[in-house]
């Protein structure tokens, strides 16, 4: 199986796990909000990466997963507002955005 | 008018209920209910006797109790003997209760002495038209207590308590054994009852030797209540009641009950020689040793009281000749002279205030009536002819002399002995001079409340002995009896009487030997009299501190035994809970406080994955979700 270009399948899922990976970790083990928040975009976009590959592969008449892709990342724009709406009320309240230091909800 | 002997127990029964419930609303507290009653009832006693000479004769039963296949109907009867016994005792009882009018004046408890001496003599009464032997141990029982109700009448004086409870006890063990005699002829003959025992023994349902064993027990009831030896004690400790119940049940009715028993039964006797045997003998031995010791007795009431018990042994033993009519003869005329003397004695108690005949004398002037009647009665007892005692008296002699010449010389001995002691006490009482000048200044004869009983019962000791003849065919057991006459038995019988009238007058009237003297040279006989043989020390130190020491033993045990182990119980019930407070503290609360410990720890531990930390909640739904991907790999 290969992409219409001639590069085989398993290259860009590779690609997008590995992405998926480094975001995984960073969203686990980061400190700083907005770093998760990045590191969240990061997974995001491997998952448009994989649905790009697939969709390339299996149905180029279709587009479904390119078309997915994109409500993926109109999703993702949506929800970084979000988020950082929610840092920005954080860090005026506790003057800091270490998330390892807000455990109001703790025992 | 036999058909109305039932009514002749029951009306004194019904007085004793109305003067016990109704007796202090009526006039005299209920002692002319009293009087009614038994009069009615002796007016109706001679009818039925009357109607009885006549040949009629009565016999009602009616279903007592059904247990299986086992009925027992029983009722009572009217014949010859019980017609004859109930006339006896009612004439007596009559006697009794006029002359208590006089005697028992102003006493606290007036109208309780009334009740009871109705209800005994409802229960005398009954006893003698009883047809079987359960009804007889009833009313038996009945007049027991009825006796030491009366006997205890005066019970302020702790003696008095005593004498009454002695007379229980003491007839008590009497009834015990007769209850097992009883016992023993109902588990053999399967009935009360007398007609069918006597059948019983005739077809050979109940055997000789079983029978000899049933009547000696059933004997054993009258040597209590008439006071045969060795059960005789306590009759001379029952004077102490009220003279007039004396001279009705322990001189008269109650304690003839044993006789009239024997008499009654005699039927179970008559077959067993050998116990006629000891009947007879107890009779004869009882009859001298009580007469050697009213020869010494200081209280008037006292010497009639061994007189009693003499002749009560003179009746026992005329049955164990064989003597029946006889028997009931002598128990006839003894009722009537002996409750004669009491009352006179009575009579005489009244005057002087004092019982004692030291300190009386020379009262024949000051209380002739009741001097003269003494005199009948005495001579009766004695024997003279031709007053009743003599004739009664004579026929005892003389079956006695036919049957068992041994019993028959037993018998004059204590004749002559009674003799004596008889004139003794009627010459130190009546004649001679005065001992205590005050009592005699004082000495009066009582109302005519207390002299017509006197005169009434002194006619009937006078000539009740003139029926010897038709009594003899009336009342008698197998054949008719005749009354016969033996120049022999008549001969030493009156010697023997008048040697001792005779005697005693050398010594107390003319002063021929000096009463002194004589007390002197028998002195170690004299005293062993005076004090009875000792025989009530004995029964009191064998039995009532025996049974008193036996009582302390066991309060002792109950105390330090029985109440150790309970105690003992108690303690170890108290060790046992104080272990099991320990468990239920320790095992039981730790188990359920280590429960609830156990949460807190768990909670403690799960508390933590409560961090707070969004990146914690991150990894753990990563962990998660790669497990459900594991299981749905691995699964599918």
């Amino acid at each position: 199986m290969m992409l219409p270009s001639g590069i085989p399948l398993t290259y860009p899922l590779v690609f997008g796990a590995i992405l998926f990976g480094m975001g995984l970790y960073g969203a686990l083990t980061q400190r700083n909000a907005i770093r998760i928040l990045m590191c969240v975009e990061l997974m995001l976009n491997a998952v448009n990466v994989n649905l790009v590959a697939f969709a390339a592969t299996f149905w180029q008449a279709a587009a479904a997963g390119q078309v997915f892709a994109l409500f993926v990342m109109t999703v993702a724009a949506a929800e970084v507002a979000l988020a950082l709406a929610i840092i920005l009320i954080l860090a005026r309240r506790e003057k800091h955005i270490d998330i390892e230091r807000v455990h109001l909800l703790r025992w | 008018m036999v058909e109305l002997a039932w009514l002749i127990p029951v009306l004194p029964l019904a007085a004793a209920f109305f003067i016990a419930v109704f007796g202090h609303r009526t006039t005299g507290q209920g002692d002319r209910v009293g009087i009614g009653a038994m009069s009615i009832a002796f007016l109706l006693s001679i009818g039925v006797l009357v109607d009885v000479m006549g040949g009629a004769r009565l016999s009602q039963q009616f279903t007592w109790a059904v247990h299986g296949d086992l009925v027992l109907r029983l009722g009572y009867q009217v014949d010859p003997l019980a017609a004859v016994m109930l006339v006896v005792v009612t004439v007596v009882s009559l006697m009794v209760h006029i002359f208590s009018v006089g005697y028992m004046e102003g006493d606290v408890r007036y109208k309780r002495y009334y009740a009871v001496l109705s209800l005994f003599t409802f229960s005398m009464l009954g006893l003698v038209i009883s047809d079987n032997l359960l009804f007889l141990f009833v009313f038996w029982e009945l007049m027991g207590l009825c006796s030491y109700l009366l006997i205890g009448h005066y019970f302020e004086e702790r003696a008095n308590v005593h004498a009454a409870n002695k007379a229980f006890l003491t007839t008590r063990v009497g009834d015990v054994g007769m209850f097992v005699g009883i016992l023993v002829l109902f588990m053999a003959a399967r009935t009360f009852r007398f007609d069918e025992l006597t059948a019983a023994i005739a077809d050979g349902t109940l055997s000789l030797p079983l029978l000899t064993v049933a009547a000696i027990l059933l004997f054993i009831g009258p040597v209590g209540k008439s006071a045969q030896f060795p059960l005789h004690v306590w009759l001379p400790d029952a004077m102490a009641g009220p003279t007039p119940a004396s001279a009705l049940i322990h001189a008269a009715t109650m304690v003839a009950a044993g006789v009239y028993l024997v008499a009654r039964g005699y039927g179970l006797f008559a077959p067993v020689p050998q116990a006629l045997e000891v009947v007879a003998w107890v009779g004869a031995f009882t009859a001298l040793f009580a007469a050697t010791i009213a020869l010494v007795m200081e209280d008037i009431k006292k010497v009639l009281a061994y007189s009693t018990i003499s002749q009560l042994g003179f009746m026992v033993a005329a049955l164990g000749v064989g003597a029946y009519t006889a028997a009931v003869f002598h128990l006839m005329t003894h009722a009537f002279f002996k409750a004669l003397l009491f009352l006179a004695s009575g009579s005489v108690i009244h005057a002087v205030h004092s019982q004692n005949m030291h300190q009386m004398g020379g009262l024949f002037r000051k209380l002739p009536v009741t001097g003269w009647t003494w005199l009948i009665g005495a001579g009766a007892l004695i024997g003279i002819p031709p007053l009743s005692g003599f004739w009664s008296k004579e026929e005892i002699l003389l079956d006695a002399w036919h049957h068992n010449p041994p019993i028959f010389w037993v018998l004059v001995a204590a004749a002559a002995l009674t003799a004596f002691y008889t004139t003794r006490a009627t010459y130190l009482t009546f004649f001679g001079t005065p001992r205590d000048k005050h009592a005699y200044e004082h000495a009066h004869e009582g109302g005519r409340v207390m002299t017509y009983p006197l005169i009434i019962l002194g006619a009937l000791a006078a000539v009740s002995g003139f029926v010897a003849g038709p009594l003899a065919s009336f009342v008698y057991f197998g054949e008719p009896h005749h009354a016969s006459f033996d120049p022999f038995v008549f001969g030493v019988a009156t010697v023997v009487w008048v040697v001792g009238v005779l005697l005693a007058l050398a010594i107390y009237k003319f002063n021929l030997v000096s009463r002194r003297r004589i007390i002197q040279v028998f002195y170690p006989i004299w005293v062993v009299l005076k004090r009875r043989y000792y025989i009530d020390d004995v029964y009191q130190y064998v039995f009532v501190r025996g049974m008193i020491g036996l009582a302390l033993v066991a309060g002792w045990i109950d105390r330090h035994v029985i109440d150790f182990v309970v105690n003992a119980v108690g303690w170890i019930a108290r060790r046992v809970s104080e272990y099991v407070d320990d468990f239920d503290r320790g095992v039981v609360d730790g188990i359920v406080n280590g429960v609830g410990g156990a949460f807190v720890v768990g909670s403690r531990v799960f508390r933590q994955l409560q961090t707070g930390l969004v990146q914690s909640y991150m990894l753990v739904l990563l962990l998660g979700l790669l497990a459900g991907l594991a299981i749905l790999v691995i699964g599918g």
